[in-house]
């Protein structure tokens, strides 16, 4: 019975996947790879989103980290609600023009590296709220890395964006945040 | 049920006012229309009278017609918790001059629908004590429901004609 057991759980351990390695030289006793492989690794598993939900997405986000969708089997578990120890700004729901320059407030208040993502299609390209109080996308007001479409999306479409955020956090060299490009984006949002 | 008709209503009023005209009953909704010298007084009188009773604001608006001579009036919802009436009255002005007196003396309550009525309609209510917009943002410089101005944003890049062939 012992045994069986064991062998029962032995089949479930081996249903777990762990992240492989990044590609590297491997020998006896070693193994190299580039720092930003490995940095890149360790962020991407450990984001710490701050959620920024105004509407309906917010429902759909507070599915996906319920029990069924688990973003916390993605190493987002933790909810930062201090802009100041978040990597990853999810903007979820329709943004007033009210609302923008508290939402480029909470961007700013973010240490690089950071990531945004734009849940929805309010927070993408102002949705079905084509007036005149309404920002017509989050990208009007601060640089966005990945938008999630749908109206709202389901929870599997806001796993497959954050999963793209985490395709970004593996293949970002350790420098971009640092390269004249990338303060050229941010200068032409006037930030700095 | 209830406890005054608007047949007695419109009559004690006329009575006071000469002013005041009737505008119909949609939907059983006795309404008036005054001038905005007059308008203070009528409130007064609808709020204090020991019989009418309208001691509550339920709403202060605004309506824009383009193609009217006084373009903007201002409206105002009353109701009789006593009597269970309710009564709407209406003030039209000329788009060049805004001015109506505030009915923050007869209810605090009218401030922020003063506040809104301004921010949204640009009525200027003579007597508020703090008329600055209160839903739109601080530095908008138009009044967007007003007919003129487009409801639409003109920063909205994915409904071009040319994404669907026009």
């Amino acid at each position: 019975m012992l045994t069986d057991n064991f062998i029962l759980f032995v089949q479930i351990m081996s249903d777990i996947q762990i992240v492989e390695a990044p590609p590297g030289v491997e020998g006896s006793g070693f193994f190299a790879t580039s720092i930003d492989k490995a940095i890149g690794l360790a962020r991407s598993y450990s984001l710490w989103p701050l959620p920024f939900a105004t509407s309906c997405c917010g429902i759909e986000f507070m599915a996906t980290m319920a029990s069924t969708y688990d973003l916390a089997r993605f190493g987002a578990e933790r909810m930062s609600f201090s802009p100041r120890q978040a990597d990853l700004l999810m903007v979820m729901g329709t943004i007033s023009k009210k609302m923008g320059p508290v939402l480029r407030q909470v961007y700013l208040q973010m240490a690089e590296p950071r990531w945004v993502l734009a849940m929805g299609a309010c927070a993408s390209s102002g949705g079905i709220f084509d007036t005149y109080s309404v920002l017509q996308g989050i990208d009007e007001i601060i640089p966005v890395d990945v938008y999630v479409p749908g109206c709202p999306p389901r929870p599997e479409a806001v796993i497959d964006g954050f999963m793209q955020i985490q395709k970004l956090v593996q293949t970002e060299s350790v420098r971009r945040r640092s390269s004249p490009e990338y303060q050229k984006l941010l200068a032409s949002y006037g930030i700095q | 049920m209830t406890k005054i008709t608007n047949e007695e209503l419109l009559n004690s009023i006329t009575a006071k006012f000469a002013g005041v005209t009737s505008v119909g009953e949609p939907f059983g909704l006795l309404t008036i229309e005054t001038s905005r010298e007059e308008i203070i007084d009528l409130l007064t009188f609808l709020k204090t009278d020991a019989k009418l009773q309208f001691i509550f604001l339920t709403d202060i608006t605004a309506i824009h017609y383009p193609k009217q001579e006084k373009q903007i009036g201002v409206i105002y919802h009353l109701h009789s918790l006593v009597n269970n009436v309710r009564i709407r009255v209406k003030v039209f002005m000329d788009e060049n001059d805004l001015h109506i007196p505030s009915a923050t003396v007869l209810w605090d309550g009218a401030n922020w629908m003063e506040r809104e009525t301004y921010d949204f309609f640009g009525v200027l209510f003579d007597g508020h004590p703090d008329l600055r917009r209160i839903l739109n943002v601080d530095d908008m410089t138009v009044f967007p429901m007003r007919k003129e101005f487009p409801l639409e944003d003109p920063n909205r890049v994915d409904k071009r004609d040319y994404f669907f062939g026009r």
